[in-house]
């Protein structure tokens, strides 16, 4: 991990206004992404994790600029895309590429296969319809799919393979990054394997860098690098993925680690339960996110907002346990 | 995708579909044969009028002598004429500015009060206006009707393009560097496609029975051209005495409607996927 990063991240926020009666007056708003900062460098993933609703899909969204931020740097190959206009953005798009969750609705069913996987390479690379469909072709044998998938329905093709296609796409300009929205929460889990493991071997082949969006702390252990973790909008810590899963820092992770399924229940060890629901965005606790939850709760907590800092080295924390002041 | 498809399967499957269809061919092929099959629907006869359908006038004649089975044939030529012409400009006029409001917010927040607009007149006072205004032609019929069935293709459009702009594929699209008018085109327009096609039957429709009624009221096409609703209002008077001379441009509109609604109907269902299987 050496070199300028594929993409940095500062400050980052995203904020949607709220309207409410008949004259649609603004009547709040929802801070989805609240200060949020981070960096990804070529050939590594970074797995965002986080209950549903915390953001972390916003920030897949914000990164590729298909929502606009309303603040903050995001810096994509040495650009900052966060002010750049439509068409400056589109020229840019050819960098980073998005796999989505759902296999089902992000290939459009009127259009063959072909046609879909290439449509990128049409709009950044003047070639023929031939030379095209041999590129098509190509893309298809990298994700393990057979040429004659070029001349086929997205229907006629199983969730696992249609998320190969999404990813063939992905792949077609060759960018530098892939956003990956929970791209194997929607598969049965045997194919979830071949899905993570085919993105990991193109990872090898091309240093591709990774931000991977899951709330699924297995497939995080076995494809990711690093790992940041959210709570409504705000990180709450960053670590390298054996660090983070070894000894989390956070209340959250240690909460999040010990809900997550493993295969032998009594291996589990320690077992910090976490109660209660998710707070609303649209009113979020003060000071600490998490303190109505957390079973470490100081009276600090309720009044001042943690900041990001290095609880041990290389090793982010957001929590008034583990900063020094 | 099914290579063959099977025709057997396919009427027993869609008979609404197959019976709607067969029906408009029909209409369609007898009007346009008219010179072929009937006589000069003008030819006046003072001697022969008021006469009961016989070998000589199938349907009989008018009050004027003319013989109601040419002039019936004739008047579909019209009917059918309008009906197709509104559905196809409607439609077409309906995709343009659905999609001129995918491009740009600000032009659907006008357009679409616009349409608001439009769609508060009743069709056949607007298209009575129009007509008064203009000379009377068929042209004018046509435009007139269109008018006010434009808005409801509008807002079809614009409501499967609401929907399917949400989709996942049309994100992936953007993500891919596709400029708005490319994703327009090739992932927006083709699902328009299928409702769209069950609209205009039902424009279709509504634009025979419309010019209908102008004819009827005399604010249609000129009283030189035989339609069916001007021979209808022509020979109302005579109602008691010569009901042939009402029937039979009737049964006709009547028909017409039919095909054309059955038609729809059966599109609908087929075309649905929610309703559908495939064939």
């Amino acid at each position: 991990m050496t070199g300028a990063p594929v993409l940095q991240v500062e400050g980052l926020e995203k904020r949607f206004p709220i309207f409410r009666g008949a004259l649609r007056r603004q009547a709040g708003e929802v801070r989805a992404v609240d200060k949020v900062g981070f960096s990804i460098a070529a050939g590594e993933t970074l797995c965002l994790v986080g209950e549903s609703g915390c953001g972390k899909s916003t920030i897949g969204r914000l990164v590729l600029r298909l929502l606009a931020p309303s603040a903050g740097r995001i810096v994509l190959a040495g650009t900052d895309i966060s002010g750049l206009n439509a068409e400056a953005m589109r020229s840019f798009r050819r960098h980073a590429q998005m796999v989505f969750q759902d296999p089902y609705g992000s290939l459009n069913p009127r259009l063959k296969v072909g046609v879909t996987i290439t449509e990128p390479i049409e709009n950044f690379e003047a070639l023929g319809a031939a030379e095209r469909h041999a590129r098509g072709v190509a893309l298809l044998a990298r994700v393990g799919m057979a040429a004659d998938a070029m001349d086929r329905f997205p229907f006629e093709f199983s969730g696992g393979q249609r998320q190969r296609l999404a990813l063939a796409r992905a792949l077609s300009v060759r960018p530098s990054l892939i956003v990956a929205d929970e791209p194997v929460s929607a598969l049965d889990v045997s194919v979830q394997a071949q899905v993570l493991n085919l993105l990991m071997d193109l990872q090898e082949e091309t240093n591709i860098a990774y931000l991977f969006i899951s709330h699924d702390l297995g497939v995080v252990e076995h494809i990711g690098h690093r790992v940041a973790v959210m709570y409504l909008g705000r990180l709450m810590e960053m670590a390298d993925r054996d660090t983070l899963f070894a000894s989390p820092l956070h209340p959250y992770t240690q909460a999040l680690i010990a809900a997550s399924p493993v295969a032998d229940p009594r291996a589990r060890g320690l077992r910090v339960p976490i109660e209660g629901e998710v707070p609303s965005p649209v009113n979020p606790p003060s000071g600490c996110h998490f303190h109505t939850r957390c079973p470490h709760v100081m009276p600090r907590c309720r009044a001042e907002q943690p900041s990001l800092v290095a609880g041990a080295p290389g090793h982010m924390v957001a929590c008034h346990l583990h900063s020094a002041g | 995708m099914p290579p063959r498809i099977d025709v057997r399967r396919f009427v027993r499957r869609n008979p609404t579909i197959v019976i709607g269809a067969i029906l408009l061919i029909v209409l369609l092929m007898i009007a346009l044969l008219a010179p072929l099959i009937s006589g000069d629907p003008q030819r006046l006869a003072p001697i022969d009028r008021l006469r009961p359908p016989s070998a000589q006038h199938w349907f009989g004649t008018d009050n004027l002598g003319r013989d109601v089975f040419a002039r019936t044939v004739w008047g579909g030529r019209i009917s059918l004429l309008v009906g197709f012409s509104v559905a196809a400009f409607a439609t077409v006029a309906g995709i343009g500015i659905g999609l001129l409001c995918y491009l740009s917010g600000w032009i659907e927040a006008v357009v679409m009060r616009v349409m608001d607009g439009l769609m508060a007149i009743p069709s056949i006072l607007l298209a009575i206006a129009l007509v008064s205004l203009t000379q009377a032609s068929v042209a004018t019929v046509i435009i007139a009707i269109t008018i006010p069935e434009i808005p409801r293709v509008t807002r079809l459009v614009r409501a499967v393009m609401l929907g399917v702009r949400e989709r996942p594929f049309v994100e992936a699209a953007t993500a891919g560097g596709s400029r708005p008018l490319k994703i327009m085109w090739r992932h927006i327009l083709p699902a328009t496609i299928p409702p769209l096609i069950v609209q205009a039957t039902y424009s279709a429709a509504s634009a025979i029975l419309i010019e209908a009624g102008l004819s009827f009221l005399g604010a249609g096409t000129p009283p030189s051209i035989p339609t069916w609703g001007n021979m209808i209002a022509g020979s109302r008077v005579f109602l008691s005495s010569a009901p042939w001379a009402v029937f039979f441009p009737g049964v006709s509109l009547a028909v017409a409607v039919l095909a054309v609604n059955i038609l729809g109907d059966g599109l609908r269902d087929r075309l649905d996927p929610r309703l559908s299987r495939r064939m």
